[in-house]
């Protein structure tokens, strides 16, 4: 599935001045708000996992692996390439042994491919508050990010954009939704 | 004559057209035990068309939700004077009410007189009155400053029925989401979206004039802050450099801005001066600092820091300089903001489990935890300094509520919105 770049949709509203005079501005508001441009195609929204634990292989909501459009190695379960989540600890940005093979295997592919660009998407569950989530979730953004660099990869490849806790992958308000949202999306960037 | 003048003036340049109702519904948890008896006399109308807002029947309801007025219901009261003269002061007096509210509306082509008198029911004398006009979309406004008025007059401190409250909703629909940046009444009606989007919108803060809302924005896949006029929609991106752009927060005289920016590496602190275009970053460290309020005299800026480890609250001054820790007690302390009158700061406190809102005073550094929920988050002062509108959150419905200062007084406010959060009440 490819990542196409999306057209926005942000809407402000039409906003009406009523009769007033200048002096005496008035501040009402008329919603206008339209909504524009559908078909965003949202890689936060992807389903997590295939039952395997926070480890495990995962796939979109329509069954897809999230970069398997970047090529075969994406959707073979058997490679590390096949997953593009990282999960973190609460309040951590420091990347746990068992994801070590993931980041190496995606910085071997972006050393072998130059021309390939990554978004890194930083994330944190819902406790504490939003700003601060913001920063906690680049910070953990930057840690796979430095670890890619030390492989080789090049800082043109990289970006990162930290969500903090606005786009969760899981909806729950529990310990099992928390730990699905401390993440790095790794977003590969269609050709 | 003056007086009223000014009264008119507020009610027009603060006026929205209406265009949903009751969306929000607001449950008094708690009210304080000294809140005075008082009687809001259902108005007496007059004219040829029917009146489009109960007025009298908003005025009720602000008062009441105060927690400072126990107000009587209908069905308890002896008669419905709507003249002086009408009033048997014995009948209330009676019924242990302080105060009485009575009133007209009077219909004319369209457009309306609202008069109101309020009564001290044991002397039996008016302790004020008066008349507006208003067109038929302004009454519900002009019911809100009849309910500041009376609220004045009766507990010395401003009324904040007439403010607005803006905040942050989500809605999801398959795979996409829809975030909306919206404004409403004090109570909760003439819900206006004023921005959505299908990437977060984050953050919104009101300038001090009222006019503008900064806020934060991920529409183009990344963090820009905008800069919003409300009576045009018309907007200016003024913060969108690479990393995080976000925490917007004005300098009380509306003339800059302090913002988190990580350009540079970590999240530090800048001020972005709106009329020079030039940008200063006031603090420089390695761990995270973002958050920034500025205290109400512009002096000094108050901040989120994880610099000792875990997230508290450091001050600096906002020309730059040493920065100090503040909060000590708790393991998370962090969105901070300034009370009105600079001397006490809210702030969301952590203890391992649950996020609340605690008040610090800034003279002794004592900390009160004033809310019991797991999760609240983003407290905003009401423009008078009486209560705290913060998110909450139980289960998996998320609402807004106010609480006291001392914590004793709270209402919850139930908006259609399940997601509902990052309130900011006007100034």
């Amino acid at each position: 599935m490819k990542l196409n770049k999306t057209v926005l949709a942000l809407a402000i509203s039409a906003v009406i001045l009523t009769a007033c005079s200048e002096d005496e501005k008035d501040a009402s508001l008329i919603d206008g708000t339209q909504n524009a441009a559908s078909g965003i195609n949202d890689a936060s929204t992807r389903g997590l996992n295939n039952g395997s634990g926070l480890s495990g292989s995962e796939m979109n909501a329509s069954g897809m692996y999230p970069n398997a459009g970047i090529g075969p190695e994406f959707s073979d379960p058997n490679n590390p390439l096949s997953k593009s989540t990282i999960y973190f600890m609460l309040d951590s940005s420091q990347v746990q042994n068992d994801f070590v093979p993931v980041i190496a295997a995606h910085a071997q592919y972006l050393v072998a491919h130059p021309g390939q660009r990554i978004v890194m998407e930083g994330h944190g569950d819902e406790r504490g508050s939003r700003e601060y989530n913001i920063a906690l979730g680049e910070q953990r953004a930057k840690s796979v990010a430095s670890m890619m660099k030390v492989q080789g990869v090049a800082d043109g490849q990289l970006e990162i954009v930290s969500y903090g806790e606005e786009k969760p992958a899981a909806f729950g308000h529990d310990e099992a939704a928390w730990e699905l949202n401390r993440r790095v999306e790794l977003v590969y960037q269609g050709k | 004559m003056s007086f009223f003048r000014k009264i008119l003036l507020i009610s027009l340049v603060s006026f929205y057209a209406p265009s949903s109702y009751a969306e929000m519904t607001i449950e008094i948890t708690e009210g304080i035990e000294s809140a005075l008896p008082i009687s809001v006399v259902p108005f007496a109308m007059q004219g040829a068309s029917g009146v489009p807002v109960d007025v009298s029947f908003v005025v009720d309801a602000d008062l009441g939700r105060s927690g400072y007025f126990k107000t009587l219901d209908k069905q308890s009261m002896p008669a419905r004077p709507s003249t002086a003269e009408a009033i048997q002061f014995k009948d209330w007096q009676a019924l242990g009410q302080n105060y009485m509210v009575i009133g007209q509306v009077i219909e004319d082509h369209g457009q309306y007189n609202v008069q109101f008198q309020l009564f001290d029911v044991y002397k039996g004398q008016q302790i004020m009155g008066y008349r507006m006009a208003s067109s038929a979309g302004e009454l519900r406004r002009t019911a809100h400053h009849i309910s500041d008025l009376i609220f004045e007059k009766l507990t010395g401190k401003k009324g904040v029925f007439s403010g607005r409250i803006a905040y942050i909703t989500s809605s999801r629909q398959g795979r996409q989401s829809n975030h909306k940046l919206q404004i409403s009444d004090a109570d909760g009606f003439n819900a206006q979206t004023i921005a959505s989007s299908v990437e977060p919108l984050m953050s919104p803060a009101w300038s001090p004039d009222g006019r503008k809302i900064a806020y934060v924005s991920f529409e183009k896949k990344s963090a820009a802050i905008y800069i919003q006029t409300l009576a045009t929609g018309e907007r200016v991106r003024v913060a969108e450099f690479p990393g995080i752009n976000g925490a917007p927060s004005w300098s009380p005289d509306g003339g800059k801005l302090a913002l988190t920016l990580s350009k540079d590496g970590s999240p530090d602190i800048y001020i972005l001066n709106l009329v020079a275009r030039s940008l200063t970053k006031l603090t420089n460290n390695s761990a995270i600092d973002t958050e920034p309020t500025w205290s109400p005299d512009g002096s000094s800026i108050v901040f989120t820091s994880d610099r000792g480890g875990k997230p508290q609250l450091y001050i600096v001054s906002s020309q730059g300089g040493d920065e100090k820790r503040l909060t000590f007690s708790g393991n998370y302390n962090a969105r901070a903001s300034f009370s009105p009158d600079g001397r006490s700061i809210a702030m969301v406190h952590g203890n391992g489990s649950d996020y609340r809102i605690a008040v610090m005073d800034m003279a002794t550094k004592a900390v009160n935890v004033i809310t019991d929920g797991r999760s609240d988050e983003s407290p905003s002062f009401a423009p008078n300094g009486s209560m705290i509108l913060y998110a909450s959150r139980k289960g998996n419905a998320g609402y807004l509520s106010a609480v006291s200062l001392d914590g004793k007084m709270q209402q919850k406010l139930v908006f259609d919105s399940n997601e509902i959060r990052e309130p900011a009440w006007s100034p």
